[in-house]
This record gives C-alpha cells, sequence and structure tokens, in this order.
C-alpha cells in the first residue's frame, strides 16, 4: 500500500497532501530501480565513448604516426601547425558554410513538401513515400547517383542544353553538394513537418477563417509559428549532422575542387589515411569543440523561440 | 490550387525522385560501352542480370551483407537492451546524481565521436577491425539516442503497473522483463528503425574501425566505385548500387506505415 501511495504522490504534485517521508521512499526506490541496471550502458558508453573523446584531448598534443612507434607531447604544435598553412581555418569555415546550407535547403525542401503534400489523399500518401526513398538509401549510393547526373557531359547539362562543372566551380560546389545533402534528406524533415500541421487543431484554422483572415494569413500567422517544435528539431538535427557528414562530400567531390569542399570529417579521414594521426586528432578534437560550442546556444535559441511563440 | 495540386506532385515526384532513380536502374543495365557516360537513355540490350552477377561476385555481395548484419544484429540488441534498461531507471529514480548521468548519457546525440583514437584504444584493447569492436563503437554511439528516446518514453507510462507487479513480489528484472519492456515497444520501434537506417548505411565510422579487414555492403561500395570510378565502370558501380538498395525498397514497400509513424513517433511530442 505505501508503494502506491508513495508513487502517486509523487507523480501529481499539485494535490495538496502530507509531507512524504524522503528516506523512505528513497529506500524502496533502491530496491525496485536499482542502480546497476544502469551499469552495462555506462560501462560501454565510458569505453567506447567518453574515453575515446578523453584520448582526443590528449592525442592531439602528441606526435602520433603512422611511421614511427614512439609517441612523444609536442604541444600545441599540430594546431600551430594546421593554423599555419591557413588548414584550420579553411576547414572550420567550410565545415560551417556548409552545415548552415544544407540546414537552410533541407528545411525549405523539407517544409514546401510537407505543406505539398500535407492533405490525406492515395497521391499524396504514394508521393511521401517516395520521397523517403533518398532517406532509406545509403549516402555514399547518393553520391554516385549525383556525380553521374552532374557531370560536365552529364544528363541535367543535357536536359537544360549547358555545360557546366556542377562539382568543378571552385565556389558554388559547396552550394550544389549541399543542395544534394538536402535531398537525401528532405524526406525526413517533411515527415516531421507533417506530424508537426497534423497536431494543429483544425478549429484554429476555422476561427482564423470566421474571423475574415485570408488563407495566406491563417496559415502564415497561425499554424507556422505552432510548427516550433517541428522546427527546432529538424534545424538542430540538420545543423549537426551536417557538421559531422562525410559520405555525400566523399562520394561528389572527395573534398575538391583544390579542397573548396573539404569539410572536417574528409581532412580527418585523408590524413589518417596518409597515416598522420596526430594531425587528424587535432581536427577530430577540433569538430568536437566546435560541435560542444554551437550545439547548445543553438538548441537553446530555438527552444527560446518556441517559448516565446 | 486543388485542381493543380495533383499535376502538380507527379511533376515532382518524376523530375525529382524519378530522375535519379532512372539513371541507376537504365545504367545498371547497360554495358560497359554504354555507360560510360551516363545519360537517361534506355540500353540498347538489357544486361541487368548480367552486370548484378558481375559485382554480386567481385563486390562480394554475399560476404558483405553477411558483414553487414553481423554488426547489425548485436548491435541493436544490445542497444535496446541495456538503452532501456539504463533508460527506465533514470526516469522512474528522479535523484541528483540521475540528473547528471542522465545528461552525460544522451550527451552523444550531440557531440561527435572521437573517430581516430578509437582507433588506437580498440589496439589496446586487442579489438581492431574486428566485429566485435565495431559493434562496441556503434553501441557507444547510439546509446545517447536510445537512452533520450526511451526515458522521454517511460515518464509518459504511469508506474501503477509497476507497482502492482511489485506488491506480488516480483523483482526489478522481473519487473523490468515482464511489464517495462512490453510497454516500451512503439518507442523501441522508432529507436530499431533509427539505428538501422544508421548503422546499416553507415562508411564513415566503419573505415576507421574496420576497413579492409571486415565486408560490410557500403564498405564494399566504396571498394567497387572506388575502382569503378578509375575503370569508368558506371554500369557496375549502379548495378552495386540496386542490389544494396533493394532490400531496403522491399522493407519500405512492406512496413511504410510502421516506418512512416515510428520515425515522427520520437520527434514531435
Amino acid at each position: 500500500m505505501s508503494v502506491t501511495s508513495s508513487a502517486v504522490r509523487e507523480r501529481s504534485p499539485a494535490r495538496p497532501l502530507p509531507v512524504p517521508e524522503p528516506p523512505r521512499r528513497h529506500h524502496i526506490r533502491r530496491q525496485t530501480h536499482p542502480m546497476w541496471f544502469l551499469a552495462p550502458a555506462f560501462a560501454i558508453l565510458l569505453v567506447f565513448f567518453f574515453l575515446p573523446t578523453l584520448f582526443n584531448f590528449v592525442y592531439a598534443f602528441t606526435d602520433w604516426s603512422g611511421f614511427k612507434s614512439a609517441i612523444n607531447p609536442v604541444g600545441f604544435d599540430n594546431f600551430a601547425q594546421l593554423a599555419a598553412d591557413g588548414t584550420l581555418l579553411r576547414a572550420v569555415r567550410i565545415t560551417l558554410v556548409y552545415a548552415v546550407l544544407v540546414a537552410l535547403f533541407q528545411n525549405l525542401f523539407g517544409f514546401g513538401l510537407a505543406v505539398l503534400l500535407e492533405r490525406d489523399t492515395t497521391l499524396n500518401r504514394v508521393a511521401r513515400i517516395f520521397f523517403l526513398v533518398p532517406v532509406l538509401m545509403s549516402a555514399l549510393a547518393v553520391g554516385y547517383i549525383f556525380q553521374a547526373l552532374l557531370k560536365p557531359q552529364g544528363s541535367l547539362n543535357h536536359l537544360l542544353g549547358i555545360d557546366y562543372a556542377w562539382l568543378g566551380d571552385t565556389t558554388w560546389t559547396i552550394v550544389v553538394v549541399a543542395v544534394i545533402h538536402a535531398w537525401k534528406w528532405m524526406g525526413l524533415s517533411m515527415l516531421i513537418y507533417l506530424a508537426g500541421l497534423k497536431t494543429i487543431p483544425e478549429d484554429l484554422m476555422e476561427a482564423a477563417r470566421i474571423d475574415g483572415a485570408s488563407r495566406m494569413k491563417a496559415f502564415w500567422s497561425i499554424r507556422f509559428p505552432l510548427l516550433a517544435p517541428a522546427v527546432t528539431f529538424n534545424v538542430a538535427t540538420a545543423l549537426l549532422g551536417s557538421m559531422n557528414g562525410f559520405d555525400i562530400v566523399q562520394a561528389t567531390t572527395g573534398g575538391g575542387p583544390a579542397r573548396t569542399t573539404e569539410i572536417l570529417n574528409i581532412f580527418i579521414y585523408r590524413t589518417f589515411g596518409q597515416g598522420l594521426f596526430a594531425q587528424a586528432t587535432a581536427m577530430s578534437l577540433v569538430l568536437f569543440l566546435l560541435v560542444a560550442l554551437l550545439a547548445f546556444p543553438v538548441i537553446r535559441t530555438l527552444r527560446r523561440r518556441e517559448a516565446v511563440l | 490550387m486543388r485542381k493543380v495540386q495533383p499535376f502538380a506532385v507527379i511533376a515532382l515526384v518524376l523530375v525529382v525522385i524519378g530522375i535519379p532513380l532512372w539513371l541507376v536502374v537504365v545504367t545498371a543495365g547497360k554495358s560497359q560501352g554504354e555507360a560510360l557516360n551516363p545519360d537517361l537513355s534506355l540500353p540498347q540490350h538489357w544486361q541487368l542480370l548480367e552486370n548484378l552477377r558481375q559485382v554480386w561476385t567481385e563486390g562480394e555481395v554475399p560476404a558483405a551483407f553477411f558483414g553487414s548484419l553481423l554488426v547489425v544484429v548485436p548491435t541493436v540488441a544490445l542497444l535496446l537492451t541495456f538503452g532501456s534498461m539504463a533508460a527506465w531507471v533514470l526516469a522512474r529514480r528522479a535523484t541528483r546524481l540521475n540528473a547528471v548521468l542522465y545528461a552525460l548519457g544522451i550527451s552523444g546525440i550531440v557531440l561527435p565521436p572521437a573517430v581516430v583514437t578509437v582507433v588506437l584504444l580498440l589496439r589496446q584493447l586487442g579489438l581492431a577491425g574486428s566485429a566485435i569492436g565495431m559493434i562496441g563503437v556503434y553501441t557507444g554511439i547510439y546509446l545517447s539516442t536510445v537512452i533520450f528516446f526511451v526515458t522521454g518514453f517511460v515518464r509518459t507510462i504511469p508506474p501503477a503497473l509497476e507497482e502492482a507487479a511489485q506488491i506480488d513480489g516480483a523483482g526489478p528484472v522481473m519487473v523490468f522483463w515482464r511489464i517495462v519492456l512490453p510497454l516500451l515497444r512503439p518507442v523501441l520501434a522508432t529507436a530499431t528503425i533509427l539505428i538501422c537506417l544508421y548503422v546499416w548505411n553507415d562508411v564513415f565510422y566503419a573505415f576507421f574501425v574496420v576497413g579492409g579487414r571486415l565486408d560490410t555492403l557500403p564498405l564494399n561500395l566504396f571498394r567497387v566505385a572506388s575502382a569503378g570510378l578509375y575503370l569508368n565502370n558506371w554500369h557496375l558501380i549502379f548495378a552495386y548500387v540496386v542490389l544494396m538498395s533493394l532490400p531496403l525498397v522491399v522493407v519500405l514497400a512492406v512496413a511504410q506505415r510502421k516506418i512512416i509513424s515510428g520515425i515522427t513517433g520520437g520527434a514531435v511530442k
């Protein structure tokens, strides 16, 4: 009996109830929800996630490489070297530009699709499934498809009657690759926006219409703000997902032309392959710090916007 | 507006999804000479089956398929079991320590894994290049996602059922196994779909951990394509893409409703 009542008390704090006995409740919790249930998950996290992350902070400051077996501390040499030849700043800038472009395109495409396919007609249901195909496909495969499609003598130029090197432009190729990334994931954003649109009660729109608001006006001033949670989720996942991106860039440009699409993970992969493990680790640490520094403000800002709306 | 919409939808699907998929299928059916410069024309004579057979042996598809399964199945099993065990206790025991542990547990959703040093660690553990090492790395990366989704879900389940079993004398393992796990089915379905999507298609982490020592479908696609781009074997690259995507297309066709509700279930409240 006491088990039930203490739990009920905990679940509904609004009800005025006699003061609970915390020590006793703790004791019960310890028996019914033992802490050792956490052990396997946290053991795996410790060994395969936290420990390597900790190693990042150690080995980025050594001369670890594939060419010799000894590993010696070298202080900030790796970072100084990466900063001196401009690689560090360029890779960070490219990664950020790429992430912002992907977040922008993926959300524009996903939102557009959600609005277009909102009604539950048979055609719309089928169309939604088609837009999910790229989400399920391997990103590597998506990259190869677009590499073939965007070749200078490829189909897109053929259809448009031009001969533009879509993947060979040092200025605009990063935009093209971001569009490809957004193409792959727009189906996911679409689903989340669709789910968001569904949660908005129909009578809100009806009320607006009775009050004389036009379709457009009702949409932008009532439904759009209520989509804030979906926007938060989509923008955050697109930003973080593309900062940690690799496959699509690797399969379309491999970081080229002239390293203008070399995001951090491409650099890490390339230098690791060359046996320059310490440099790869240093960049991996840069990526870690970049994401850690950006993620929390981004999520907090989006959440605050949600609360205001 | 309502009259134009169906035509807009059809046109959009045909152009945006249809053209890329069409390119894959027709190129996969061409001879090497015809596929030298992949375009949207039909092959003069279809040789899709021959191409599929060729990549089946050259890309070592059976080994790669088995390798992918060998990694994905244990990863999903470990993630679901350990993830929901942890999430259950984290959701039900609201102590200060658990708040800290929860924050640590979900930090991996945001933070990128340390791909380079994990290789060093696996070497020290004697797990470098092994399936076990790969499973451990994937489990470490995606545990955060599982803990996050499941903890949120457990909080919405009233504890009354668990308590009834406890009064009947069931221990925590019994309560978790018999009462809690079955209730978690919807959120575990969502987690399974997401994990499979990530792990089945991953090449980046696989490059570092098992590159060259274990075949998986995406790794072998990369190998076929890297050799293929040099030799201009577009027909083989796309034949491989067809083979690799077929299981997914079948799964999507059969379980699309489940997948759609599964993906969206966790995201928006």
